[in-house]
């Protein structure tokens, strides 16, 4: 397969980008799509170009390191497929692809197609966990949890982090990344006792870092993860019990 | 030096206890004293940081990746053990132990491996108190599934993604403890070499992997967390970042390195496709509790698999190991996978496969158990290959999975370096010549959250009121002049070859020599060509772009560099273990059906090997190993 790529190239955080162009003559169809990658980056390397810096380790679809733009779609055209699952078979001979970093504010580049995507864990900090020190937890089977209770928290549970939904949504809002593990501690019992305070916190830690949610629902569309806008909206139900539910004076 | 595993006396089932009340303590007030240097976050780092960060000490936590949820842990499917026995199927303690000892070849320290058994039902009971979504049954109680090794069913499992659950759960208890301040988290920080001064771990020196910048760390103790080396094949199951440069540097600073021959290859991954290919995908074990594996009766058969009718298809596990079948440990399904393809009865790219068919599981159960239990997987499977496992059988081959092998550590998981302590896959501990599916993980949490946190307290109270040495000190000086010196040399070399093209070659050496079959001819020929590659690397490789920025080609330098000496070490053990055990398999030590043959007499121990200076042989030490609660047998899976 032949190839053209335009890649943004973009030297550090504050220095200018652009698009630069190549073209791939090579390609097999069995490639992933980071494996094309590679190629060129071998052929920048021996020509004395530096080559393309872009986020990548477990190359299996789970870490959420990879996260590229791919002709305007975060990770590209297959649903519910992150980049590194990409395989070139999904593209034609003589096709163009523009591979770009994420682009939201909260996301700033470090180089290349790299950005820092911090402010995730920072949401995660102001309540995405349950309070319970190592040594301190009960028998496992003592608390019965139902298999569709526990399938559906699994379901938000699959969350890889990778930032796909706020690279896609225009506003930039990250309510699905925080929505899926609201609801998988608030569905579970052992998140129950605090899922006031985490519904809570982790919106406050949301907003001060990601624009706003208008329902747009191209997260969903592009989360390798296929998960359900749905949780959005017991996220915001959430939100509004524990917020009914705080005294006036908070 | 002699070796001391400081094993506690007493009977097997009471030493840990007895050990952690023998331990001195540091009292509460004290602990926020102590600074620990925790370098990793997957679920041995992790479960270390975020427990001692509870428990008090000031932590500070280095990874490679953007967040420490991204450590490679997060790979892992099939799932976890525990002796909890909710089965009612005769799990129990000592059996999980038996196990464990017994899939290791009998090359493990019974007391560890015992404590690990102890500490599993704990695990399990943490886990799920943070909110892990493990597999339930329609009661509402946890689920379990087989894994190789076992005849019990004691592996919880969430769906295929184990592993990102678990590590998930360590993560969200360390990002409480990074928002209450006790951690100090340092993302995309490499650490590159360690600090030893006055015989003791006293920090580290890192570079922070956007500005370049190359900076001290000191603490009152050092942990390294930082996982698995089979990279060193180039082709593995890990992830592309995974690496052995903090386990190699803390070697090459005097901690010893045990049993680096161990390598293991796993039985069930999607078979090579190219020579642009990057990694190998593993296909969970869970995947032969209702797979089964079979390649053709006659060599060179090229039907598709529908088309082989039963009479014509072998199930070379089945035929060979009846008690076990699909289910026999890896080392002996991937060796077996090998033989037949080697009899060219192989299968996918170039013969290299073996099928795993989901027919009769289909017929058996429906399509819809099928996707319930393994649903992710298949379509994994049908992503990377473009075939549809529902319809057609699996390709497999195996590939380059786990290090056994790692830092030698004693009871208290402290290696030769007082002070510097190695936890999960990147220590040598627990799984002996070949490690059993689905106890990597437990191993991970039990030493992070339930051993670490207790033999730590032993060494720092001894310490109490000395303090880090400052980072001004001319030992923090000295390494970061010798880290900035090694970084300058990898930019000058400017030769025509790039490190992956290097570390390819360093890979199929090690595969070829040292993979799943090895003998004396081949490990001596290795021996040979490992040093002269690693010198042509240093005279021909080409790392574009400076120090001081992002640079993607000057991190994989400095592990490839790395790897180029500790294959060397590898195919060294392995060409001195004049034995075959679990996955250390010696073409010249077979039996007459070609099993793995031991030889207990002049083996049974630990290699722990002493670096002893560039061009200098290494030492070999040996710890013996003592067998008190089981007997040493030939392994049978008959
Ligand atoms: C595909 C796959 C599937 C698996 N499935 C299972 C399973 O089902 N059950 C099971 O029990 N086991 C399984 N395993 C094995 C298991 O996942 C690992 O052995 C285990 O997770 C290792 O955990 P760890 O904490 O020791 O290391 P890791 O999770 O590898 O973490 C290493 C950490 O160290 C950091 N690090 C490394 N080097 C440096 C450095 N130089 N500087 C700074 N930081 C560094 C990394 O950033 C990372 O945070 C699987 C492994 C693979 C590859
Ligand atoms: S590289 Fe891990 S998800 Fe893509």
């Amino acid at each position: 397969m032949k190839l053209h790529l335009r890649v943004w190239r973009q030297r550090r955080p504050d220095a200018a980008g652009a698009f630069a162009d190549y073209d791939l003559d090579d390609v097999s169809p069995e490639m992933s799509f980071l494996e094309m990658l590679d190629v060129l980056n071998e052929r920048l390397t021996l020509g004395g170009e530096e080559p393309i810096a872009f986020d990548h380790d477990c190359r299996e679809g789970i870490c959420g390191s990879c996260s590229l733009m791919i002709n305007g779609t975060a990770h590209g055209p297959n649903r519910g497929t992150a980049t590194c699952q990409l395989h070139m078979r999904t593209f034609a001979d003589g096709d163009t692809l523009r591979i770009e970093p994420w682009r939201s504010a909260a996301f700033p580049v470090l180089r290349d197609l790299i950005v820092d995507r911090g402010a995730f864990d920072g949401i995660i900090q102001a309540g995405g966990f349950v309070s319970v020190n190592t040594g301190s937890a009960v028998e496992a089977n003592l608390i019965p949890i139902g298999k569709p209770e526990a399938d559906l928290a699994m379901d938000a549970a699959a969350c890889i982090g990778c930032g796909a939904c706020v690279a896609q949504c225009p506003n930039g809002a990250a309510q699905l990344f925080t929505a899926a593990k609201v609801s998988q501690l608030a569905i579970l019992p052992q998140g129950r006792p605090e899922r006031a305070r985490r519904v809570l916190g982790m919106v406050r830690a949301m907003e001060e870092s990601f624009g706003a949610c208008s329902n747009f629902a191209q997260c969903e569309a592009v989360c390798p993860k296929s998960i359900s806008i749905g949780f959005i909206a017991r996220m915001n139900g959430e939100f509004l019990r524990a917020a009914l539910a705080q005294p006036a004076a908070d | 030096m002699t070796l001391e595993s400081k094993v506690p006396a007493g009977p097997l089932t009471e030493k840990w206890s007895r050990h952690k009340f023998e331990l001195k303590l540091v009292n509460p007030a004290n602990k926020r004293r102590f600074e620990v240097i925790i370098v990793g976050s997957g679920l041995a780092g992790g479960a270390a940081a975020a427990t001692l960060a509870e428990a008090g000490y000031n932590v500070k936590c280095f990874c490679y990746q953007d967040s420490p949820r991204r450590a490679h842990s997060i790979a892992a499917q099939g799932g976890i053990n525990a002796s909890k026995n909710y089965q009612n199927d005769g799990d129990s303690v000592f059996r999980l132990f038996y196990d464990t000892v017994k899939g290791g070849d009998f090359r493990s320290r019974e007391a560890n491996v015992y404590r690990l058994a102890e500490v599993s039902e704990a695990i399990i009971d943490q886990c799920v108190a943070q909110g892990v979504p493990f597999a339930r049954e329609y009661g509402g109680q946890l689920d379990n599934r087989s894994f190789g090794g076992a005849q019990v069913s004691r592996t919880f499992y969430a769906r295929g993604q184990t592993g990102q659950q678990l590590l998930l759960g360590a993560y969200q208890a360390l990002e409480r403890q990074i928002a209450k301040g006790k951690v100090r988290m340092y993302p995309r920080t490499e650490m590159l070499d360690l600090v030893v001064h006055d015989e003791r771990a006293r920090g580290i020196v890192t570079r922070d992997m956007v500005s370049g910048k190359i900076e001290s760390h000191t603490a009152d103790a050092v942990v390294l967390a930082t996982g698995g080396y089979v990279n060193v094949f180039f082709l593995s199951t890990n992830a592309k970042g995974c690496n052995g440069t903090a386990i190699w540097r803390a070697y090459r600073r005097g901690a010893y390195f045990a049993n680096p021959c161990y390598t293991q290859i796993h039985p069930t991954c999607i078979p090579v496709h190219g020579d642009y290919q990057s990694k190998l995908t593993l296909m969970s074990e869970s995947l032969r509790n209702d797979g089964r594996i079979w390649v053709p009766t006659a060599a060179g058969d090229a039907r598709r698999p529908e088309e082989v009718p039963e009479s014509e298809r072998d199930y070379f596990l089945e035929r060979k190991y009846p008690a076990f079948g699909n289910l026999v440990p890896r080392d002996i399904a991937s060796r077996a996978a090998k033989e037949v393809c080697d009899e060219g009865r192989g299968v996918a790219h170039g013969g290299l496969g073996v099928y795993l068919d989901f027919e009769d599981a289909i017929r058996r159960l429906g399509v819809e158990t099928i996707r319930d239990r393994y649903g992710n997987l298949f379509e994994m499977y049908e992503r990377i290959t473009g075939d549809d496992p529902y319809r057609t059988a699996m390709k497999i081959y195996p590939a380059p999975h786990y290090s056994m092998g790692g830092l030698w550590v004693d009871y208290d998981l402290m290696s030769t370096i007082p002070g510097l302590y190695v936890i999960g896959e990147a220590n040598f501990s627990d799984h002996g010549a070949n490690r059993l599916g689905a106890s990597a993980l437990m191993q991970g949490l039990a030493d992070g959250y339930f051993v670490l946190p207790y033999t730590i307290g032993d060494y720092l109270s001894r310490h109490m009121g000395e303090g880090p040495l400052p980072t001004d000190h001319a030992a923090f000086g000295h390494v970061e002049s010798e880290v900035r010196g090694r970084i300058e040399k990898l930019l000058s070399v400017g030769g025509a070859r790039t490190v992956d093209d290097f570390h390819r070659e360093l890979g199929r050496l090690c595969w070829d020599y040292c993979g799943m079959s090895r003998e004396r001819g081949g490990l001596a020929k290795a021996l040979e060509e490992i040093p002269r590659l690693r010198e042509s690397f240093w005279r021909d490789v080409k790392v574009t772009g400076a120090g001081e920025e992002l640079n993607q080609a000057l991190e994989k330098a400095g592990r490839v560099a790395d790897f180029m000496e500790l294959a060397e070490l590898m195919c060294r053990d392995a060409l001195e273990r004049e034995e075959s055990c679990g996955t250390h398999f010696r073409k010249e030590f077979q039996t007459a059906e070609g099993e793995a043959r031991r030889n207990d007499e002049d083996f049974t121990h630990v290699a722990a090997w002493e670096f002893t200076g560039d061009g200098n042989a290494p030492r070999r030490h040996v710890e013996e190993l003592e067998f008190e609660n089981v007997v040493p047998s030939q392994r049978s899976y008959k």
